[in-house]
């Protein structure tokens, strides 16, 4: 969605102070979540600096700027003030070196402080840069969060995915987008996803209209974001299409490089759609909680089969025990 | 898999009274429809996700179909596109 993303939001979503260049936080962009410590360039090495990453000083690099002479620190600080440089932040609560200020202020570089330390704010920083920055895919679909595993309800339209999240929302589980979800992936294993800002807890349900979910049913009945790890997919039900009876028919989704789980339901009058996809969200995390319905009644039958073979053969040895047969 | 390219004329893009009759045409058919815009993809047959969009003049949009009748989609769509003053 956003190939970039201004120093401002990054101060306020990661609550930074700023020292100096208020003016120009919405000016300065940041494309990439990489954040640089320029450690080996305070000593004048910057064969490899990264001039487009934000610049982190910590307490190693302010105590090793006190040995430094007033113009060669002014010197280096140049140098790292890069026309392309979006902002330098200083951790642990640290006053930025005045060559520091000098140098931001001849290239307008905002100098943002922090008073966490320096890997706290690194990884804060990081996580909220990768979020905003990741490539962004938008899923027709519904995502819920119900009992806090995020499920994503896909179908074609008409099929009830709207009116099955409001039942869902009924019963206490909490919306995060509807009818477009976008979705983009934090890492390996994680998807992550939300509403575009313009249809934030709202809904479109047919014959009612554009409703506000928070407005009706209050803040406990939304949720910003939430990470993707099940699809449950509505299908109409037709004779000729099958559908898993036992719960062992394991079928995926793959949305950037990760598989997601899917289940398709059928939808048919009569059915509570509500109802069987909370199930299903039940039934998800007690297996991966390690409880498997269908893996225990199975190993069971198999137990059960085996038991009145024996026993049915030691009844009648010259016949085969093929009878024992459960439907 | 049939597409067409639209250049939007109407000054109010697609705001929600031609979004709806768009999304309302789309619906008839039961091919996949979607939408394309800077970048972004959805499905013409999400009112939310066209007015998501935020299509506004001068905008130049894609809408593909995909199935049996993409064919007969796309001419309606292309119908309902001038008829209502939104592309040329």
């Amino acid at each position: 969605m956003a190939d970039s993303v201004t120093v401002r939001e990054l101060v306020e979503n990661t609550r930074l102070t700023v020292y100096y260049g208020d003016e120009y936080l919405d000016d300065r962009r940041i494309t990439t979540p990489d954040i640089s410590r320029p450690g080996l360039e305070m000593t004048g090495y910057f064969n490899y600096y990264p001039p487009e990453r934000i610049q982190l000083l910590g307490i190693t690099e302010t105590s090793f700027s006190k040995k430094m002479s007033h113009e060669e620190l002014l010197m280096i600080m140049r140098k790292m003030a890069d026309p392309k440089t979006p902002c330098f932040v200083v951790s642990t609560g640290i006053e930025p070196p005045a060559e520091l200020i000098t140098a931001a202020t001849e290239q307008h570089i905002p100098v943002l402080g922090s008073k966490q330390t320096s890997s706290r704010i690194l990884s804060n920083m990081s996580i909220y840069l990768s979020g905003v920055l990741a490539q962004r895919q938008s899923i027709h679909g519904v995502l819920v969060d119900i009992y806090g595993l995020g499920v994503l309800i896909t179908g074609d339209s008409g099929v009830g995915k709207s009116e099955t999240a409001l039942e869902l929302i009924r019963r206490g589980h909490r919306l995060i987008a509807d009818d477009r979800v976008d979705v983009y992936q934090e890492d390996e294993q994680t998807l992550v996803g939300e509403a575009p800002k313009i249809l934030n807890h709202l809904m479109e349900i047919r014959g009612i209209g554009i409703i506000d979910v928070m407005n009706l049913f209050g803040a406990g009945a939304v949720r910003s974001q939430a990470k993707i790890q099940l699809i449950v997919h509505l299908q109409n039900w037709t004779p000729d299409v099958q559908f898993d009876r036992l719960g062992n028919a394991a079928d995926q989704r793959q949305i950037f490089d990760v598989q997601v789980p899917m289940i398709s339901i059928p939808v048919k009058t009569g059915r509570n759609l509500a109802i069987i996809i909370e199930s299903a969200a039940m039934n998800f995390r007690a297996r991966s909680m390690g409880y498997d319905a269908t893996k225990t009644f199975d190993d069971n039958l198999n137990n059960l089969i085996q038991e009145n073979s024996q026993r049915d053969e030691a009844a009648n040895g010259d016949l085969p025990a093929s009878d024992v047969k459960k439907d | 898999m049939e597409s067409k390219d639209f250049h939007i004329i109407a000054d109010t893009g697609l705001h929600a009274r031609p979004a709806t009759l768009l999304v309302q045409t789309a619906s008839k058919f039961s091919s996949e429809i979607n939408l394309a815009y800077d970048g972004k993809s959805v499905n013409l047959k999400s009112i939310m996700g066209v007015m998501s969009l935020g299509v506004g003049k001068d905008a130049d949009v894609t809408i593909s179909a995909d199935g049996a009748d993409e064919k007969d989609a796309i001419a309606a769509i292309n119908d309902t596109m001038t008829k209502e003053g939104l592309s040329d």
